[in-house]
Parts: structure tokens; C-alpha cells; sequence
């Protein structure tokens, strides 16, 4: 699929229709998903390969463990449900089946964070960065737009090993060019250069970094946006060379403040290289019902607040 | 079954417990009475079964072994060290720092071990997948997973009997360890799992019953489980927990707790002394 910058996209759609496409250049995929694939949109990879595509039912735990059984036997298995119900419902075998073996699993998650809308709390998954996080040898991606939703699928196939990727359900802009758009696993990618902070950002928030440096350039702040596409492993040089050039930090992702970039970031910012780090996230909160733009406003995931934080963060700077 | 082969069975499942009994000893922990229990399965299974080739254990179209009731990795590993994918010696160094032998089965370290189990449940699903996977590779091998009774408590294995059973897994077959007792006592005083053959049959399963320590009907369940096309088999083995050594046979204690050098002595007099 073809993606223009500035188009309304949810990562996905994005993520369904790179199975389809990865699913022809790598007959060794197979997908997995629990009851949801019209909502994860596997159902797109279902039509192109049903004989490929396995539904589990409502059983995430066992697709899981499934998925396991797939990859021992050589297979790339892409488990698919929401973030909910993957990182946290089948935490544990995940930890156990897939991460502890070290096995090649793709786990597709989406419906992540608060922009989930009606479904409310139950479903707004603020955890899957800090639980996914914690497994040693997971790979963490959280791209920000569809079109590196799409490298994301890709670059998981090429690592042998688990990796976890977070999708969206809420159209969110496409903002890098498709055509020119590489991913390098690991590597943070600076969208805007800047010397007065340093603002991080994945998923959807990557926009709305964006949109708040516009916004702290009528103040007179340069502040620069790291669009950061894999949690995990977080790009430690990247951090500490931002964090010496810039002395201020701010971290901004739709998930809680506890466990996700904040803290990955905050981790590397601590041991290396102490600046003022503020966290801009869902306050160890869980979240409601609501349409996304009033449930942005309600929990602080603006530029406004992002840029309110940037300009704490620079006063705090020594 | 002719008597050589039933004299190389009996064999094989004595020192499958000599060896069980070594390893716990050895390490002043692990799970012995369930790993006294399996042993005839593991031997018939490991000696006589399964296409396998300790030369060679990453062979990809082999036959899979999961053992999902993790926990007996004494009986495991000595079946392994039996069929002869690591040295005996090795089983003395069970569940130690520098060993390749740990505590619960783990594939990247142990030769021989299929899949990673322990949290149980888990190696049920697990095997689920291998079968599936084992189909769409065309490969025309086995996976045998072993079960057991407590273990049919977890939800997970519900979900995975459901799974096997839609995708027509008729390349699985489970054997569930009826043996009764679970940590905290009898399976019927803890949370009752039973009608174990009536659940699985419920679930669309091709249910065979047998005593578990009786080689004959082992061998001839796994035949019919082979035969049976469109469906999973489980395998209901009636089994005695501690089968061999007198003092834990049938309690609940020698679940998972070592002998003292006393009783070690004891057990491996009286596991010798079997024909």
C-alpha cells in the first residue's frame, strides 16, 4: 500500500496490509489472531492466505503458547489481538513460552493506549511498553505512522527472536515520506534538530511532538523531536547525546508514565548523563470512555502540555 | 509385544528411575514422585517410539516431545541420558549453577528437550502449535505431549484441547498422568478435574484409558492413536505417584521433596531389586 504524508491512517490498517504484502516475500509467516481479525485487521492476510492464517478463538494464553510451537518449528508466527489482551492478559506465556526460549514469535498488538476511545478502560491497554519491556531478548517497537508501521513488520521478520509491535486503532497523520522511509532497529531518528531541549516520543505521539516544537518556537525554545520506534532496545547513544547537547528532556507516549519510554529513557538519562527529565503519559491512571480528541485533552496527551512540560524541563536546567 | 522387547522396556524404565532418583537426590531437590509415575511412558516413548536421533536432536522433521507437567525433569532427563543424548554422569550435576540441566525444561540448553515447560499449561499449547506446524510442513511425525492431573486445572489446557480438536491435530497425542495427587494432596480434595476421560472426550478427543506402568497397553494405545484420523488422542494413563519406591508410592509429599541419604539408599535398593 502506498502511503502520502498527511493522510489519517491507523497503524493498523498499516499492519494488516503488510502481511499481506511480507506474507507473499516470506512464505514462512503464518498468523495467528484470537476472535479480533476484522478489528486488527488480519482479516486482510486471512483473505490473502487462508491457509496460512490460524483463529484461535478467544484464548489468548493458548495462542500464545501456540505461536511458540509454530516458531520451534521453523515457522514466523505473527500472534495478533489487542495490546490488552496479548501483553497483558498472556504476559506470562509470553515471559515463559516465547521470550524465556527466546523464540522467533512476532506478537501484533493493536488497539494500544488511550486512543482505543469507547471501549474504555477495560480495553486502553496504558501497560504493554513496561510489560513487554521487562522480558529479556523482547524487541519493543511502537512505530509512529503507518508507513513505519509497515517497515516494523518487516524489520520483525528479519530479527530471529521475539519482538512485540504496538498498533493503534485511531487514524492517526502519516508523517514520514514512504519511498525514502528506512528502519533501522534500535536507532532513534531525529525529525527536527534542536539545542534548548530534546523532546522523545513514540506512536502516535510522535505528531504531537511535533506540533508542540511549533508551538515552543513562538516562546523562543528550540526543542528537538526523536521520533523513537523501538522501546526496546532504546537507543542509549542517541539519549546521551541529546541529553549533553540539549540538558532537558521530555518523554511523550500514550501509555503510562511508569514502565514505557519515560522510563527507558529516564534509565539511560540516570546512569549516564543526569539531566531534567519530564514525562508526558497517562498519570498512573487507567483510562474511560470517550471520543479520542476530548480523551487527549482529559489526560494531558497535547503539544500544549507537551510544550508546557518542555519549558519545566528547560527551567530546571542548571 | 515379544518378551525381548518387554525385558528392553523394563530395562529401560528401571534405570529411567535409578536415574530419576540419582538426579533429586543429587540436587537435594526436584519432583520424584511424578517423575516415578511417567517413567514407563518415557520409556516407551524415548526407547521404542519416537524417531529420534541423538546425534542429530534438531533433526526438523523428528517426532516432538513436550512435557508440559514441566516439573519431572528427573524423569525426563534420565530417559534422555537412557536414549543417549548426554552422559548419565551429567545427571548428578542436575538443577546446579554450571549444568545443562535445569531445574525445568529448557530447549536452548538441554539436548533432547523439545520444548521450554514448567509453567504449567503452558507445553500443552506448545505442542499444539508443533502439530499444526508439523501439517503445514507436510513433515509425517509425531508430538506426544505428557499431562498432568493437577495440571487439567489450568484453563489453558481447555483452550488448547478445544484448539487441537478444530484444527483435526490427529498427528497430537497427550498423555495425561492420572495419578491422583497434586501438591496440596488428592486431585478430587484440591478442585476436582475429573471426569478426566469424559472431559477430554467432550471436547472432541479420541480418549483412550490404561494403566499407565503396563508396556503392552502403552504400545497398543499408541497404535490406535496413530490410527485414529481427524481427531487428537489423549491417552488416560492410571498411574501410582512414587511407582517403585515403597515409602512414596501414593503420597502426595513425594511430589516435590528429596530423600535423605537414608531413604536414597533405600529407593535405589528397592528400584535394583525390580526384574
Amino acid at each position: 500500500m502506498a502511503y502520502k504524508v498527511g493522510d489519517k491512517i491507523a497503524t493498523r490498517e498499516a499492519y494488516g496490509d503488510a502481511l499481506v504484502e511480507f506474507g507473499a516475500k516470506y512464505p514462512n509467516v503464518v498468523v495467528l489472531d484470537a476472535d479480533l481479525a476484522e478489528a486488527t485487521k488480519t482479516i486482510k492476510f486471512k483473505k490473502a492466505y487462508p491457509e496460512r492464517f490460524f483463529d484461535c478463538g478467544i484464548a489468548e494464553s493458548n495462542m500464545a503458547s501456540v505461536a511458540a510451537g509454530l516458531a520451534s518449528m521453523g515457522l514466523i508466527p505473527f500472534a495478533s489481538s489487542f495490546a490488552m489482551f496479548t501483553a497483558g492478559r498472556a504476559f506470562e506465556p509470553i515471559r515463559n513460552s516465547i521470550g524465556y526460549p527466546h523464540l522467533n514469535v512476532k506478537i501484533g498488538a493493536t488497539h494500544a493506549g488511550i486512543t482505543v476511545g469507547e471501549d474504555g478502560a477495560t480495553h486502553q491497554c496504558l501497560e504493554d511498553l513496561g510489560t513487554m519491556r521487562l522480558i529479556p531478548g523482547m524487541t519493543v517497537l511502537s512505530p509512529a505512522d503507518a508507513v513505519e508501521a509497515r517497515a516494523a513488520v518487516e524489520a520483525a521478520i528479519n530479527i530471529k527472536g521475539p519482538v512485540y509491535i504496538r498498533f493503534g486503532r485511531y487514524a492517526v497523520p502519516v508523517i514520514f515520506e514512504q519511498d525514502t522511509y528506512k528502519m533501522e532497529v534500535g536507532r532513534g531518528i531525529i525529525l527536527a534538530e534542536g539545542r534548548d531541549a530534546a523532546i522523545f516520543a513514540t506512536g502516535f505521539m510522535t505528531h504531537a511532538a511535533l506540533e508542540a516544537r511549533a508551538l515552543l518556537k513562538n516562546d523562543g525554545i528550540d526543542a528537538a523531536v526523536i521520533n523513537i520506534h523501538t522501546v526496546k532496545p532504546i537507543d542509549r547513544e542517541l539519549v546521551i547525546a541529546m541529553a549533553n547537547t540539549t540538558g532537558a528532556i521530555v518523554t511523550c507516549e500514550e501509555h503510562n508514565i511508569i514502565g514505557g519510554l519515560g522510563d527507558a529513557v529516564s534509565e539511560v538519562v540516570c546512569e549516564c548523563c543526569p539531566v531534567p527529565v519530564f514525562r508526558v503519559g497517562v498519570r498512573d491512571q487507567f483510562g474511560r470512555s470517550g471520543k479520542v480528541p476530548p480523551l487527549l485533552e482529559h489526560y494531558g496527551l497535547t503539544p500544549a502540555v507537551v510544550a508546557e512540560k518542555v519549558k519545566a524541563a528547560v527551567a530546571l536546567k542548571k | 509385544m515379544d518378551k525381548a522387547k518387554l525385558e528392553r522396556l523394563k530395562r529401560a524404565a528401571k534405570n529411567i528411575r535409578l536415574g530419576a532418583i540419582e538426579a533429586v537426590y543429587s540436587a537435594s531437590s526436584g519432583h520424584p514422585g511424578g517423575s516415578l509415575s511417567i517413567a514407563d511412558v518415557l520409556a516407551y516413548l524415548y526407547m521404542e517410539e519416537m524417531n529420534i536421533d541423538p546425534n542429530n536432536p534438531q533433526k526438523p522433521d523428528r517426532d516432538r516431545l513436550v512435557l508440559s507437567k514441566g516439573h519431572v525433569t528427573p524423569g525426563l532427563y534420565a530417559a534422555l541420558a537412557e536414549r543417549g543424548f548426554f552422559p548419565k554422569e551429567e545427571l548428578k550435576n542436575f538443577r546446579q549453577i554450571d549444568s545443562y540441566l535445569q531445574g525445568h525444561p529448557d530447549m536452548k540448553s538441554t539436548p533432547g528437550v523439545d520444548m521450554t515447560t514448567g509453567s504449567l499449561g503452558l507445553g500443552f499449547s506448545a505442542a499444539c502449535g508443533m502439530a499444526l506446524g508439523s501439517k503445514l510442513l507436510g513433515y509425517n511425525n509425531r508430538v506426544y505431549a505428557i499431562l498432568g492431573d493437577g495440571e487439567l486445572e489450568e484453563g489453558q489446557i481447555w483452550e488448547a484441547a478445544m484448539f487441537a480438536r478444530h484444527y483435526k491435530l490427529d498427528n497430537l497425542t497427550a498423555f495425561v498422568d492420572f495419578n491422583g495427587l497434586q501438591i496440596d494432596g488428592k486431585i478430587t480434595d484440591v478442585v476436582d478435574p475429573t471426569p478426566i476421560p469424559e472431559k477430554f472426550a467432550a471436547f472432541g478427543w479420541n480418549v483412550i484409558e490404561i494403566d499407565g506402568h503396563d508396556f503392552v497397553a502403552i504400545e497398543r494405545a499408541v497404535g490406535a492413536a496413530k490410527e485414529c484420523k481427524g481427531k487428537p488422542t489423549a491417552i488416560i494413563c492410571h498411574t501410582t505417584k512414587g511407582k517403585g519406591v515403597s515409602f512414596m508410592e501414593n503420597e502426595a509429599k513425594w511430589h516435590g521433596s528429596a530423600p535423605n541419604k537414608e531413604q536414597y539408599e533405600q529407593a535405589i535398593a528397592e528400584l535394583s531389586a525390580l526384574e
